[in-house]
């Protein structure tokens, strides 16, 4: 294992000192490439992973976004070596690790439920790592808490884990996990523990340090918001299958699938007839997302923010419920086909339940599914 | 009555300390009354036992002459088969706690971590020797002691198969609980993701951390080695109770008082968990 001494970005904004054992992080320059290639895992008769392939550039923070048991930890365990697979290849800077042991991986992991060892102090705990790679006493002490420091804990190396709050021995956990500058690191939905501000504040800490140290990371999480907020790209899964993997704002705008837009962002679904490459929906007409959509009678996702109040014209409906968030309302309204839709107006127009308003739909383009039997909103 | 304090012992030395809701507590003269029946009901024995040592055959009133006349230098007829035999315990619970250690620990992790299925097979064949009677559990291991006799020879340490499997109930029921207190599997994937070998993963992260089961565990084990008599007298080993037993009969006085002796030490064994337990509680949670 050797010491990088070239001068790069990197060496400039790096606040951990080098280990001496990490060839790896030397070899990538910043970052490592991850690799799924068609990787396959079964649970006995269930299979969780369908040929699941994805490519991480290094540097790159991607997200696998999807419900519960959609297969996105499963696929991240795989990668730290948690799970074997059972079929195809995980690759980490271009070497296929699938019959590497976990702890010869060289990663670094944070997980859901609160992981820190409970017989060791704070800075025992981020040390733990280094220790394991035979570096010396003073020197683990000294690098844990820089890396404390990092995620500003420092102050509280001498404490125990229960001493902690949750949100504090997350961020020792992400300090223990970052400390052995490991090739990639995996979180596997660190914050859904965490109450709504502290989730907020160590998600974007999470980004903050993720730039600052340019270290691949993988990023487990069913809270479309969280993934919005720090991917450079998402992964959506479902049933173990990747539906669509983009920046967040492809997602948002572009989805691919009807899957994606109702999981991706607020979408109401309202009835349309696709004809002559556009979508009628009530009176209006509305350009598709995918032009090779078939024609007939479809299901259109739409978006709050592309369905406005107006004055006169639209399409007539009553006010359900109306909420103020901010800087602007959200109003579910009923149309007189009782589809019911959201939405999204600036905070000064005012409505009450049961008003009568008129709504119509912004040009944007909209993602359609063949209609099935009863629509939801 | 050595093996029940000992499982009530484990349970207290691992589970949380549960404080009854306002309302269901008994009153204090209540508690008192409670512990006082049972206090006297114990104590009935040892204290008769006790006046019983120190009473003067001859003239019937108290002395301390038993006590001088058994620990007398040149009591050997008495002194050496039970040191002898407090020795071969001795050596029994090293080698029965280094089975507790070495077998069931690693077991017992190897279930939760990798086969959690086997847990509850694992945990009724654990649990199986409570019901065996000791004098059934002989008869069955006989024929397998002759083998171990011509292997391994007939010294007292080979008591330690048969006492791996009586102490196996209690030493799971500790180790088992303190296992249900940590997220045992959590912490070895984090350790592993942090490259720990599996070695240094249970010696560093799991074995501190089920350090109060396995104080437990193995506190048990001597309480209940020191304590055997059946298997060891029907395999024909001399231990600390045959011992007591061959004593009793050149000086019944000798009997009593290591009888005594022993229930004190273990006495301590037991007080030593409870101690270690409330160092453990006395934790605050997260």
């Amino acid at each position: 294992m050797t010491t990088t001494d070239t001068p790069s970005a990197g060496e400039a904004i790096r606040a951990l000192p080098r280990t001496s054992d990490n060839s790896l992080l030397a070899d990538a320059g910043e970052g490592t490439r991850v690799e799924f290639r068609g990787v396959l895992k079964d649970y006995g008769p269930t299979r969780v992973l369908h040929d699941f392939t994805l490519d991480i550039a290094p540097g790159e923070f991607v997200s696998l976004l999807g419900p519960s048991g959609c297969g996105k930890t499963t696929a991240l365990r795989v990668l730290a070596g948690l799970e074997p697979s059972s079929g195809g290849a995980v690759l980490l800077g271009g070497r296929d690790v699938s019959g590497i042991p976990t702890n010869r991986r060289d990663i670094g992991m944070v997980f859901q439920s609160y992981s820190l060892f409970p017989h060791l102090r704070v800075v025992d705990n981020v040390a733990f790592g280094l220790r394991r790679r035979r570096v010396a006493k003073r020197d683990a002490a000294e690098r844990a808490h820089d890396a404390l420091a990092l995620v500003g804990l420092g102050h509280l190396s001498a404490r125990y884990p229960h001493q902690l709050s949750g949100g504090q021995q997350q961020r020792v956990a992400l300090a223990r996990a970052l400390v052995t500058e490991p090739r990639v690191l995996l979180l596997d939905e660190p914050l859904s523990a965490l109450d709504a501000k502290v989730r907020v504040q160590l998600r974007d800490e999470i980004r903050r340090i993720q730039l600052r140290l340019g270290i691949t990371t993988v990023f487990v999480t069913h809270d479309q918001e969280e993934a919005l907020a720090v991917s450079d790209r998402i992964a959506v899964m479902n049933a173990g299958r990747i539906e669509q993997v983009g920046t967040p704002e492809d997602l948002y705008l572009r989805p691919a699938s009807p899957g994606v837009a109702a999981f991706v962002g607020v979408s109401s679904v309202v009835p349309g007839v696709v004809r002559a490459g556009e979508v009628h929906v009530w009176s209006e007409r509305l350009p598709l997302q995918a032009a090779t959509a078939a024609e007939g009678p479809v299901e259109v996702f739409v978006r709050p923010e592309n369905v406005r109040l107006v004055g006169a014209g639209g399409v007539p409906s009553t006010v359900q419920e109306s909420t103020f968030l901010g800087s602007f309302r959200r109003t579910l309204v009923r149309t007189g086909d009782g589809t019911l839709l959201t939405v999204q107006h600036a905070a000064t127009e005012r409505v009450e339940y049961d008003d009568v308003v008129r709504i119509a739909f912004t040009e944007a383009p909209v993602v359609v599914r063949p209609r099935a039997l009863g629509s939801a909103t | 009555m050595s093996a029940a304090l000992a499982t009530d012992a484990a349970a207290s030395a691992v589970a949380a300390p549960r404080k009854p809701a306002r309302g269901l507590e008994p009153a204090r003269g209540t508690r008192w009354a409670i512990g006082l029946t049972v206090g006297i009901l114990f104590a009935i024995p040892l204290v008769a036992t006790l006046l019983y040592t120190f009473r003067d055959p001859l003239t019937g009133g108290l002395s301390a002459a038993n006590w001088v006349r058994v620990f007398d230098p040149g009591n050997t007829q008495v002194l050496t088969p039970i040191w002898t035999g407090l020795g071969n315990s001795l050596v029994l619970a090293v080698v029965t706690v280094a089975i507790v250690l070495v077998v069931l620990l690693p077991t017992m992790i190897l279930i939760e971590l990798r086969y959690p299925r086997l847990g509850s097979a694992f945990e009724f064949v654990a649990l199986l020797p409570i019901s065996i009677p000791a004098i059934v559990l002989v008869v069955g291991l006989a024929p397998i002691y002759l083998q171990i006799g011509r292997a391994l020879g007939t010294g007292a340490w080979t008591l330690a198969f048969a006492y791996g499997i009586t102490v196996l109930p209690f030493a799971y029921r500790s180790i088992r609980a303190s296992i249900g207190a940590v997220d045992l599997k959590t912490l070895a994937e984090a350790a592993r993701s942090l490259g720990a070998s599996w070695i240094e993963v249970i010696v560093h992260v799991l074995v501190p951390n089920l350090r109060q089961g396995l104080l437990a565990a193995s506190l048990i084990s001597v309480a209940v080695v020191l304590g055997e008599f059946t298997i060891a007298s029907l395999l024909n080993r001399q231990v600390l109770q045959t011992a007591l037993v061959v004593a009793n009969k050149i000086d019944p006085y000798a009997s009593a008082i290591f009888t005594l002796l022993s229930l004190l030490f273990v006495f301590l064994l037991l007080l030593a968990i409870s101690r270690a337990a409330r160092s453990r509680t006395g934790r605050t949670p997260s």
